[in-house]
């Protein structure tokens, strides 16, 4: 089998034996339509100088970097810079591929946008750009999800969105994106399914990291100015996976350690196990007849029992590495970067630090480059329980 | 074990000037063996045994309620194929399953022991024609065929390749949607048979959104046959009772006489 490049495009929809189109036969004509369609857009300057504009003026790009002077005192000599996602408008590194893909969805002539949502960053970013173009938007959210991210889901319906409870299994993401591909499934020649991580069937997980590729490209710039290269370490949170394959592409044919945290309730690379499921074949939480199991983590936007297939990739290749945190270390370093920084992180990148608080005394004296996802202002609620 | 074949049942059928009737049955429920006994009885030509899967993306509200309660109550992979080799049912079995129950068993160990238990075909609707490669080489060894569905997205060339490839019957998409009764037939199902019908010899058998006898007659008008799944598995959940099942699948044999 033929290797591809280090972050390079798939072979065959592939990467390395993970990816693949595992989907309902109603829906390979719309895959296969949407991966024309993407190489087209991806191709033609008119379209990426829109969406130049677009990341540029509506999302505020670029992103800052900002070196935490008084945490890396607090780690005794650990180097932290965090790449500020967070400060992108609707609060996440989401609206770089939602503005990518709602571009692209009007390039083919769909006017209503399917989404699913965890934690309620990817339903507020495709609700706030179906407003901003004019499109019908509706958004699956798991029941529990939606009983945690109660302001998630008041902003989606604010921004016009129609918010559908996902009711069955376990009530969170994973039971969101069956709801979000049953829709598609009955909708498919008006609707266009705006997937939210690097996961699903192909083209996804090419295109979103395609889409959240500008985190990276601007990170390496950003860092060699003010370091003069590459950092020695880049962290990410991954429960799909789109920020950490953002920011990893523009580092991955570097020398820097590339990890990636998952959660400990919800470690698919931690567990290794291939498995198919959402259109993909990837790691995949599953007990021993394949049936996927809950993933359980504070976190309701890491909670998902699988991992992007380019991520289960590059941990099979060992070119990244996908250690998990706990949910008291994750609320250790929420507490901890907001004290430090006065930077609130949402509880997802809240894992990164988390794992660079944890592997201080192995990073002293390195570098680390932290991708700050998303704001943690929809987790305050949560917190405010949890903290008391 | 005689395994009984798809195919030449369902073309028997055909050429005596009759309508293929199969219905789909959740296996693991209660009583799911007599029910599928009492539908063979009742004038099924060939059953389709649904093995649960916890994330059935292509199925609807019911059939997922009946996943649920089938994984529930203990059922998995081994033990339904432990079961349908006691089975006796007198018609040919086919086995519906999503695919990475079939990958986590292993592709030719679960073709093998299809093989072994007397199971003729398997479905596999999360496997089209870009992904099927790895399953049906291990079916061919096996001797297990394989039915492909067809839906009514497919252009015309698509079409045939997934006539050209699929094996006992060709499955019919009726709608654009999951699986689940509608109050009326859609349009998309006759026209998919059709379709269907101008490209290949097989039997061409319409599944999802038939909710009732009179539809079913209504398709096949077009169609050879017809696959109800919702309709019996809601009567599955709600009753319980193998007669009752078995006069559900009476009703749609007698609409489709």
């Amino acid at each position: 089998m033929a290797e591809p490049m280090v972050m390079g495009d798939p072979i065959d929809g592939r990467f390395g034996d993970f990816g693949g189109m595992f989907i309902p036969e109603t829906l390979v004509p719309a895959c296969q339509e949407l991966d024309r369609a993407f190489r087209a857009a991806w191709a033609d300057p008119g379209y990426r100088a829109e969406l130049a504009d677009l990341l540029r003026d509506y999302a505020g790009r670029p992103s800052p970097i900002t070196e935490c002077h008084r945490l890396s005192a607090e780690l005794g000599g650990v180097r932290v810079l965090l790449k500020r996602e967070d400060l992108n408008h609707t609060g996440s590194h989401k609206i770089n591929n939602v503005l990518g893909q709602a571009l692209l969805a009007r390039r083919m002539g769909k006017t209503r946008l399917v989404a699913e949502t965890g934690a309620g960053q990817h339903g507020v970013a495709t609700a706030t750009v179906a407003a901003l173009m004019g499109m019908d938007c509706c958004v699956y959210m798991g029941e529990v999800d939606m009983a945690r991210q109660e302001l998630n889901v008041f902003r989606m319906r604010l921004l016009g969105a129609e918010v559908r409870p996902a009711s069955s299994g376990s009530r969170t993401l994973k039971d969101a994106v069956n709801e979000a591909m049953r829709d598609w499934v009955a909708t498919v020649e008006n609707s266009y399914y705006c997937l939210g991580s690097v996961m699903g069937p192909h083209p996804y997980p090419w295109m979103v990291r395609e889409f959240h590729r500008v985190i990276g490209s601007e990170a390496a710039a950003q860092c060699e100015e003010r370091l003069g290269g590459d950092p020695d370490v880049v962290v990410a949170c991954v429960g799909g996976g789109s920020n950490a394959a953002g920011i990893f592409s523009g580092f991955s044919e570097g020398e820097a350690r590339l990890v990636g945290v998952e959660p400990a309730g919800g470690a698919a690379a931690g567990h290794g196990v291939p498995g198919i499921v959402h259109g993909m074949k990837s790691f995949l939480m599953q007990d021993e007849y394949g049936q996927v199991e809950e993933a359980q983590s504070i976190s309701a936007g890491l909670d998902y029992p699988g991992i992007g297939p380019e991520h289960a990739y590059l941990c099979t290749t060992g070119r990244a590495e996908y250690p998990s945190v706990t949910d008291a270390e994750v609320i250790d370093a929420f507490k901890l970067l907001s004290r430090t920084e006065g930077i609130i992180p949402a509880l997802e990148p809240a894992h990164a630090l988390a794992w660079v608080s944890r592997e201080r005394e192995s990073l002293r004296g390195l570098t680390v480059l932290v991708n700050l996802s998303g704001r943690g202002d929809k987790d305050v609620a949560q917190m405010m329980e949890i903290l008391g | 074990m005689t395994t009984l074949r798809l195919e030449p049942t369902l073309r028997a059928r055909r050429a005596a000037g009759g309508k293929c009737l199969i219905p789909y049955l959740t296996g693991g429920l209660d009583d799911w063996a007599p029910m599928v006994r009492a539908a063979s009885a009742a004038g099924a030509d060939a059953i389709e045994v649904g093995i649960p899967f916890s994330d059935p993306v292509m199925d609807g509200p019911v059939i997922q309620e009946a996943n649920d309660a089938s994984l529930a109550g203990g059922a998995n992979t081994t033990t339904i194929l432990d079961e349908i080799a006691t089975l006796d049912a007198g018609v040919p079995i086919a086995v519906m399953t999503y695919a990475n129950l079939v990958y986590r068993y292993g592709w030719q160990r679960f073709a093998d022991r299809c093989a072994a238990v007397g199971v003729a075909a398997a479905i596999l609707p999360d496997l089209p024609l870009e992904e099927v490669d790895p399953w049906t080489d291990a079916a061919g060894v096996a001797g297990v065929e394989t039915v492909l569905l067809a839906a009514p997205t497919a252009p015309d060339e698509r079409l045939e390749r997934i006539v050209a490839r699929s094996q006992g019957f060709v499955y019919a998409v009726g709608l654009l949607g999951i699986t689940g009764e509608r109050t009326s037939l859609a349009a998309s199902a006759t026209e998919i048979a059709r379709r269907l019908k101008a490209v290949t010899d097989l039997p061409v058998l319409v599944g999802v959104g038939i909710g009732s006898p009179q539809q079913a007659a209504e398709v096949c008008e077009v169609a050879d046959g017809v696959i109800i799944g919702s309709a019996v598995v809601r009567r599955m959940l709600e009753t319980g009772s193998p007669e009752a099942v078995g006069e559900l699948i009476a009703e749609y044999r007698t609409a489709l006489s």
